[in-house]
């Protein structure tokens, strides 16, 4: 059901795309209006987002300490799981945030004749690494349609991304691992009972949308091929504020900005936003210093005690005989 | 429902980890024998002003909320989310990979779905996404947003008190969310509508009147010291005088109030008076702040400060330089994580400087309070202390780090150099249990009451399984830590789980191997049982 | 609304929203280029064609040369049969850059530079596409543009 749902969602969304550019002649809606709507409710809502986050406070100093804290000199502090310093921490987020660290510890838990057993679980770091870097990759590789002279360096990417030299055009590897790791994100979301429990619609169908993103796109350079300076120009013209609608793109094309539109849309409503999310998190970027240095909520407020006046007034007799000195006789 | 708790460990430990077929949002929670803790009663609530106050039982169908409930509690959400980028972002940017599915210890070894950090998460976000997210509103059920219905208040109950607050799912989250800190913000909601359990409340209520969660009472706390003193005249030959609400001693000590109630935390609180003692230490002990532990943590930031307030309080009316703190778990979550920002600066006291070796405590310059294990680790490296480790031959020795000592402050290495000091046998746990992937004894976060028997050996289970590893590949006999909970709660464990395998404090073990100045020849240990033959045949 | 550690935040955001602006802050001040694509047409009216029509060569050269080149290469065929029937020698020097030259002088007649548009590099460099075909055949020489 909540797959179904996802998957018909993403479904209607290709055929809306389809219908509109290719029955209704709207290339211009799609191809336009829609990318700069998509455009500015991505960047609009990713920094409204991010700025609700911070508009809450982090009173406490809560990071989850995984390994030694700073304490005697001669005792080996673990700087990064345990930073006692700013540089400590931007260690502990790089390594957070580019080769997902706390995701590596994965352990599998299994219950074998009475006796647990803790085996190595590295297939959904890695699936997960290799999604969101090739994602990276084929994104900033899409810069070669975005400016009107390639830089260097994303050619260099794209030879790198291309050196195996297969077929023509030539294959890009993050292409398959793109493909390869969602599918395996999802089939893993369907056939592990625990996660499939626990998985909602809004899980499925960012995966079927990224899919369709890929799906479409490689289809387009490898199968059902685009007029790819057409798309080029377009793409310009949007940049540039000066947009066109080139002649005889091909649908395939409009279709696969449109599904990238939905994603930017999606974006910032959902949990997607964990992109932004990540770096804010106050268990991984503070530093575990708040014996040496007093940190300050700034919503503190006093409190009503039991103070000692009334606790030596309800037990001064028993104070006395049992020899506990007191403040009044 | 006073039926006794009967399960065997062989029944038990057979785990179905297989999720209903039904969705969970259509799975009421059933409140299973031997899971759940009584309701708070309504004096203890009241002792503290706490609304809502009344006797009610989880376990019955009525459970007497005030009528407009519903407004309470998400206006309670509304109130947190704002006061807590925390809480605000754990329910924002879950993406359900699942992760921390596995690494609860209550899911492990109950096997129940809801267990799994991210739902237990998801029982609190699908009311968030309904009340404050515009998809939850639009989509509904679709976006995993539900109503806030009796059914769900109940079960959000259920499985809130159904979490130790100990931090392992946090560890391996990609975003580090902490299911602590949610659970935090979900008891601090039931207790709005009074719905606390009474393992809980009593304590506070006790502590806030008396000083401790035990509720012992000025004259009692000497009765207890006077009888851990006469034991150690009978062991040692040595009479120590300890002070209580001494003005201008330089230390005020505080530690958890049950190592002066219960075995074996009592041989702890000995090892503390012997090593002072030795030490000539110029300390005092405090009646009012007779509690490092802090129940209030259980029950909402507020109370917990309330709590706390006691002992900088203490600090400054008597006059001490600074503070050591004993071997509790929760407690120094509690002193590393909140305890400046909430009643410091204690600018009233020193930076702490170890009168016995000069060393100076950098890593507790602001908070001014320095933990026991880092204070002996320093004696001993600086060679003051005289140690026959040899007295504590018989015992295989293995090292359970506390969560909260582990996960939310990183005391790992300074008691593990005491422990291998102290003695001669000391063999890890699977590197998978210990240090920052450390298991919970399953009866943290006050569930360590009796009546929820069933939950707390199974919550425990991961950490009885490892400990049983050691014993049957190492001949382990003794289950070392520096946590009060984790005294009383791994003793009832082990004799469930392994029962050949005894449970102490690391600074029972420092008694045992400390030479004192003038001692007799020693020939029973601090729980008065024989040592082993090699030093009683000197 | 107050932004708690809020110096932090804003350089992230900053950083977030030069990332997602970029393509549009490097199009700053210029505008899109719409490629003549009449050129085709002229060439075709004067009777100049290439091997196969316009509409298949544009998304397909890279395959038929790809083709081409295994024939030659493999099994030693260097005829070529047109959908048209015509049949051509399969030879990027020979017959390719026979017109798509810079040099191409049907072309220059009308406009000087004309032919430099409509060499390989012509497409190739405005989309970053870099061909190994000279990785053996011997690059033609062309002007910088």
């Amino acid at each position: 059901m909540r797959i179904l749902f996802s998957f018909f969602a993403v479904i209607a969304l290709v055929l809306s795309a389809y219908a509109g550019v290719k029955i209704a002649n709207l290339q211009f809606l799609f191809g336009v209006v829609i990318p700069y709507i998509a455009i500015a409710i991505f960047i609009l809502g990713f920094i409204y987002r991010v700025l609700k986050w911070g508009s809450s406070p982090v009173p406490f100093r809560i990071p989850t300490t995984c390994g030694q804290q700073k304490s005697l000199p001669w005792i080996k502090q673990n700087r990064i799981e345990n930073p006692s310093s700013i540089s400590g921490v931007i260690i502990r987020m790089a390594l957070e945030v580019l080769l997902f660290r706390s995701l590596f510890r994965n352990l599998k838990t299994q219950l074998k004749e009475g006796k647990l057993v803790y085996g190595e679980a590295k297939w959904l770091w890695l699936a997960g690494l290799a999604f969101h870097w090739s994602f990276l990759i084929i994104f900033v590789r899409h810069f070669r349609l975005f400016l009107q002279n390639t830089p260097s360096f994303i050619k260099m990417i794209e030879g790198l991304d291309s050196f195996l030299q297969l077929g023509v055009p030539v294959l890009y590897m993050t292409d398959v691992v793109l493909l390869g790791s969602v599918t395996y994100l999802f089939l893993r979301r369907v056939f592990i009972p625990q996660v499939n429990y626990i998985s909602l619609a809004a899980d499925y169908f960012p995966l079927f949308l990224i899919l369709g993103i890929g799906t479409s796109g490689v289809l387009m350079r490898y199968f059902y091929k685009v007029h790819i300076v057409s798309v080029k120009e377009l793409v310009i013209g949007l940049a540039s504020l000066h947009p066109v609608i080139p002649q005889g793109i091909g649908v395939l094309f409009y279709i696969h900005l449109f599904l990238i539109s939905t994603l930017l849309v999606y974006f910032p409503l959902s949990k997607l936003m964990h992109m932004g999310g990540v770096f804010l998190s106050p268990t991984r970027n503070m530093v575990n210093n708040s014996r040496m240095v007093r940190h300050i909520n700034p919503w503190n407020y006093p409190v009503h005690v039991h103070t000692y006046e009334e606790y030596e007034n309800n037990f001064r007799g028993k104070m006395k005989k049992a020899g506990i000195p007191v403040e009044k006789e | 429902m006073a039926k006794k708790f009967t399960a065997k460990p062989d029944e038990l430990s057979k785990v179905d980890y297989k999720p209903p077929k039904k969705g969970w949002m259509d799975t009421p929670a059933e409140f299973k024998e031997h899971t759940f803790c009584w309701g708070a009663k309504g004096k203890n609530l009241d002792a503290v002003n706490f609304p809502n106050a009344r006797d009610w039982s989880p376990a019955e169908e009525d459970w007497k909320l005030p009528e407009n409930w519903q407004e309470i509690f998400l206006e309670g959400i509304r109130e947190r989310l704002g006061k807590y980028r925390s809480f605000k972002l754990f329910m924002d940017i879950c993406v359900r990979c699942g992760a921390c599915a596995d690494k609860c210890h209550f899911f492990i070894g109950g096997g129940d779905p809801k267990n799994m950090p991210v739902l237990r998460a998801e029982l609190l976000r699908s009311i968030y996404r309904k009340y404050f997210t515009a998809s939850g509103k639009m989509l509904g059920k679709i976006a995993g947003a539900r109503e806030l219905t009796l059914d769900v208040l109940k079960e959000i109950w259920y499985y809130y008190y159904q979490c130790t607050e100990c931090r392992r799912c946090s560890v391996f989250c990609p975003y580090g969310i902490d299911q602590a800190e949610i659970t935090m913000v979900g008891r601090e909601l039931t207790n709005l509508l009074g719905l606390n359990t009474d393992w809980i409340a009593g304590p506070v209520a006790n502590c806030y009147i008396k000083g401790n969660h035990i509720g012992l009472e000025p004259h009692t706390i000497t009765n207890s010291v006077e009888f851990f003193l006469d034991d150690i005249e009978t062991i040692t030959g040595i009479r120590i005088k300890p002070t209580f609400n001494r003005k201008g001693a330089e230390i005020l000590f505080v530690t958890p109030s049950g190592d002066l109630f219960a075995d074996p935390g009592t041989y702890t609180a000995m090892g503390y008076l012997m090593l002072f003692h030795e030490l000539g230490l110029d300390y005092t002990w405090s009646t009012y702040a007779s509690e490092g532990g802090n129940f209030g943590l259980f029950t909402s930031n507020e109370m917990a400060k309330r709590l706390n307030t006691k002992i900088y309080a203490e600090a400054k009316r008597l006059g001490v330089k600074w503070i050591i703190g004993g071997e509790c778990g929760h407690m120094w979550r509690v002193i590393n994580q909140y305890m400046d920002t909430w009643n410091g600066p204690a600018d009233f006291l020193e930076e702490p400087v170890s009168p016995i070796t000069g060393t100076k405590f950098e890593n507790a310059k602001s908070t001014k309070m320095v933990h026991i294990a880092e204070f002996t680790a320093d004696l001993i490296k600086n060679g003051k202390l005289k140690l026959d480790p040899s007295r504590n031959d018989r015992l295989k020795v293995t090292w359970h780090d506390s969560c909260n000592t582990a996960r939310g402050m990183g005391i790992l290495d300074e008691p593990r150099y005491v422990l291998r000091n102290v003695c001669n046998h000391f063999y890890e746990m699977p590197e998978d249990t210990i240090r920052e992937k450390t298991f919970c004894c399953g009866s943290g976060a006050g569930l360590n009451a009796s009546e929820n028997m069933d939950l707390r050996m199974r919550g425990g289970f991961p950490r009885a399984n490892a400990v049983k590893y050691v014993r049957d590949n190492y001949g382990v006999n003794m289950l070392a830590n520096i946590c009060a909970i984790d005294r009383v709660a791994l003793k009832t464990l082990m004799e469930y789980w392994v029962p050949d395998v005894m449970v102490t404090g690391l600074h029972e073990l420092v008694g045992n191997a400390l030479v004192m100045t003038g001692e007799k020849k020693r020939t029973q240990d601090l729980r008065l049982e024989p040592l082993p033959e090699k030093e009683a045949k000197e | 609304m107050k932004i708690y550690g809020g110096g932090k935040i804003f350089v992230g955001l900053i950083i977030f929203i030069g990332l997602a602006t970029s393509p549009f802050l490097f199009n700053i001040g210029k505008s899109s280029i719409v490629r003549d694509t009449k050129a085709a047409e002229i060439m075709q009216s004067m009777g100049l064609q290439c091997v196969e029509k316009k509409a298949f060569m544009l998304p397909n050269h890279m395959r038929l040369l790809d083709k081409w080149r295994d024939s030659v290469v493999r099994k030693g065929n260097r005829l070529y049969k047109a959908s048209d029937g015509k049949e051509y020698e399969m030879s990027l020097q020979n017959t390719c850059l026979n017109c798509h030259s810079e040099k191409n002088e049907t072309c220059n007649a009308c406009h000087s530079n004309m032919a430099r548009k409509h060499t390989c590099n012509g497409c190739h460099n405005y989309m970053a596409v870099n061909p190994y075909c000279w990785d053996c055949h011997i690059k033609p020489k062309e002007t910088k543009s």
